[in-house]
């Protein structure tokens, strides 16, 4: 049967048909999907761990239990999760064990745009590259099986093209999930100095050993593609880069490769003789250029084409073939300029309240990674600094004591529930146990937002919708040590205002949980019945309640709000910035 | 024998386009064809600026539609239609709903949202492409919800294709399955937008 499938769509039913058991993952864009794709298929044990590190973790306890298991991240995941995955490329599996790693090329929704084939390379893992969903789903049921045969976890390297494009699928038949028999081994699952030392001599004898049956194997197995035409010119290439190769220099001699780690560079010097120039096609680093060029094959790559952002057809056309390039319809010359259109805050969102206290107190805000880090663009403008998952706590605490605790009368950490309980927990306690002073606002929406809504330990649900037990913040705070802990409404900014202004003045640990649950969940979404209405006659026009730029409210022609009853959440934020009494929830009797 | 088309669907996140290019797919897969969906999810949902490409035909490789290869360009709304007119390929299609959401640098003053969008578009036109403006919003509620201004487009789209009307209301059932009490409003939003184009 065939079916049409998001390339993450693809790698969960891939997983499914290999008869993984275990799934565990943390939410990233764009590897979401995959784990979301998976809780639909009822006989795999999956769920949202707090981090990747954690996740990783389960997964390689599942595979050494015997089961088949994976993990998914986004690249900066597997930055979280790398410490268990370096060593657990020494330990092999038992079970095939897959880490699921997707890119970002032209950072859609990413801070960086790290290349995570170096990781194959660094922790010395097969790295597989699919090019369309077809092959997602093949190469992530081969996945498993490698990973057996070569005693070894595999990295499945997506990237964003990949991930979020929709192509058609040939579905399989599922296998049984099986799960091995475990044997107490220490030798190999135990990494101590005097086991580790040996499991490295087997580490590099994979290396090779999977560097030969890429050569001789993988092309028969339908993991490379060799594609012979004009031999002028012979590109190698992976990923969606083959896509925009196909498209844009169909005469090309093409080899593409569905393993790119470790290389196989028997095939590679074999392709080479055949054709006069080579080219190496690869988007973000010179990963296969420099391989290649090493193993003393003559390319060409980054010479030409960019390390930034994504690929496409006319460029790789442009600069390799003489062919027309498509002409435009109109003359854009002639056109207005669009204005440009930045995401921003939902309507009801409930960061915005607290943005916009924060923004009128000119404090310093540490930022972190989540919706809210829209809160650095106007109309809030309330963020300094946002690296990671979790700095925000500890850059307030290194503010803190750079200067001797002053910053801290004027600096808070903001900081999501999901992100808080993935890594921010770790640096409370490290502020708490070194005597810093500083005030962390937790943003408790309930709910992991940026990435499309999943559950987490303070949601009460789990990945299934099921009930869970829901972590209590307030007690988890206090546990490690803060002694003031206190709860606001964002909507009620003002008083939001008055709860910061008296934290930062105190000279402990504060947290501040600002809780509402996020406008578009089921608890965030408006009353039935309930609408805000405008009484003409207060209205000053002054425009307070416009420039909060709720997407649900903006000023009339006669400068009045005007409100769209679809769009508004009924949060309230706008009637509490008016000082006027001009605007007022309206109940249905 | 299937013919290749590139459609682009240029909105505002929450505008529907995901589910327009689900929908396309799921049409391609009934006529045989191949096909390719280009999303992008996460930060452009948050009321920024959308795209998806959909590319069928015997045989697609890349999901990207590029400067000068879109046979369709649906603008969910006016200024869209600027933002992507680059795309358009000579002697292609340029349907614009005449909707207007300003956005964030219009509303602080920082920009200006453009007027005379449509004359401003007739009059770049090099190539004889069809450019057409309406108003898919209004269509939208008069079928009960600004949200079927998805439905409205394709349906605009489908009264310039070759394709069977019946196909295209068969993959609107088939993508509205989970929330099938959806499916009467989405199919009259459909009916609306393929008169005011045909």
């Amino acid at each position: 049967m065939k079916q049409i499938m998001l390339g993450n769509e693809a790698v969960a039913r891939g997983a499914y048909e290999a008869g993984v058991k275990v799934v565990s993952s943390y939410p990233g864009t764009p590897s979401t999907e995959i784990t979301e794709t998976i809780a639909t298929y009822d006989r795999i044990y999956c769920e949202w761990a707090t981090n990747e590190k954690v996740a990783s973790e389960v997964a390689i306890g599942a595979s050494i239990r015997g089961a088949r298991a994976m993990t998914c991240m986004k690249h900066v995941g597997m930055n979280v999760a790398a410490d268990p995955m370096f060593t657990a490329a020494y330990e092999g599996v038992n079970g095939g064990l897959v880490f699921v790693v997707a890119d970002d090329p032209g950072m859609h929704s990413s801070q960086d745009e790290q290349d995570s084939r170096n990781y194959g390379r660094a922790a010395k893992l097969m790295v597989l590259e699919p090019s369309d969903s077809q092959e997602c789903k093949d190469f992530a049921k081969m996945a498993f099986a490698l990973s057996e045969r070569f005693d070894t976890p595999v990295i499945l390297r997506m990237h964003t093209r990949v991930s979020h494009s929709r192509s058609i699928v040939e579905l399989g038949e599922p296998e049984d999930i099986v799960v091995r028999p475990y044997e107490k081994n220490v030798n190999k699952y135990v990494m101590m100095p005097a086991m580790a030392i040996k499991r490295h001599v087997v580490v590099e004898q994979r290396t090779l050993d999977i560097a030969k049956a890429s050569n001789d194997e993988f092309l028969g197995m339908g993991i490379h593609k060799i594609e012979m035409n004009d031999t002028k010119i012979g590109i190698v290439t992976a990923g969606a880069s083959y896509q925009y190769v196909k498209e844009g220099v169909p005469e090309a001699s093409v080899l593409k490769l569905g393993c790119v780690w470790p290389l196989p560079m028997d095939l590679i010097r074999d392709f080479a003789s055949k054709v006069d120039r080579l080219v190496i096609v690869e988007e973000l680093d010179p990963f296969m250029e420099t391989e290649i060029k090493a193993a003393g094959i003559a390319c060409e790559g980054k010479s030409l084409f960019t390390l930034q952002g994504e690929y496409n057809a006319r460029m790789l056309r442009a600069a390799l073939s003489d062919n027309a390039l498509p002409e435009k319809a109109l003359d854009l010359d002639k056109l207005p300029t669009a204005p440009g259109r930045p995401p921003l805050l939902c309507a009801g969102c409930p960061h915005k309240g607290m943005f916009l206290a924060l923004n009128r107190l000119k404090v310093q805000v540490m930022g972190d990674i989540g919706c809210y880090t829209l809160g650095t663009l106007p109309p809030t403008a309330a963020m300094d600094v946002s690296v990671c998952m979790g700095a925000s706590v500890g850059m307030a605490h290194g503010f803190d004591k750079a200067s001797d605790g002053e910053d801290s009368r004027k600096t808070v950490a903001v900081i999501g529930d999901s992100t808080f309980l993935h890594s921010g927990i770790t640096n409370l306690i490290n502020a708490v146990y070194n005597q810093s002073s500083i005030t962390v606002m937790i943003l408790d929406n309930s709910i992991t937002g940026m990435t499309g809504h999943q559950q987490n330990p303070a949601s009460g649900m789990n990945i299934r919708l099921q009930p869970a037990p829901a972590i209590d913040l307030e007690t988890l705070c206090r546990s490690v040590g803060v002694t003031s802990v206190r709860t606001v409404d964002p909507v009620d900014t003002f008083g939001v205002e008055q709860v910061v202004k008296e934290e930062i003045a105190k000279d402990c640990v504060s947290v501040i949980i600002v809780r509402r649950p996020c406008a578009l969940i089921p608890t965030g979404k408006k009353p039935k019945g309930v609408s805000i209405v405008l009484n003409e006659e207060n209205c000053k026009k002054c425009g307070a309640c416009s420039r909060i730029m709720c997407p649900a409210l903006v000023a009339g022609p006669d400068k009045k709000p005007v409100i769209d009853p679809e769009a508004c959440n009924t949060c309230g934020l706008c009637i509490n910035m008016c000082k006027f009494d001009a605007l007022s929830k309206k109940e249905e009797a | 024998m299937a013919k290749d088309v590139s459609i682009v669907l240029a909105g505002v996140g929450g505008q529907g386009t995901l589910i327009a290019g689900k929908l396309l797919g799921i049409l391609a897969l009934k006529l045989g064809w191949d096909i390719k969906v280009s999303e992008v999810h996460g930060m452009s949902q948050r009321g920024g600026s959308v795209i998806t490409y959909v590319r069928m035909g015997e045989k697609v490789y890349s999901p990207i539609i590029e400067e000068g290869m879109a046979d369709y360009v649906l603008a969910f709304e006016e200024v869209e239609a600027v933002r992507w007119a680059n795309l358009l390929k000579k002697d292609g299609t340029l349907l614009v709903n005449s909707q207007k959401i300003k956005s964030l640098p219009v509303l602080l003053g920082n920009a200006e949202y453009p007027e005379n969008i449509f004359a401003s578009l007739k009059a770049s036109d090099l190539s004889n492409a069809k450019i057409l403006e309406f108003d898919a919003l209004s269509a939208a509620l008069e079928c009960g919800s600004s949200k079927a201004v998805n439905m409205v487009m394709v349906g605009a789209l489908s009264a310039g294709m070759d394709i069977d009307k019946a196909l295209w209301e068969e993959a609107i059932n088939e993508a509205f399955a989970s929330k099938a009490k959806l499916i009467p409003m989405n199919l009259q939003a459909f009916n609306k937008g393929r008169d005011l184009f045909a």
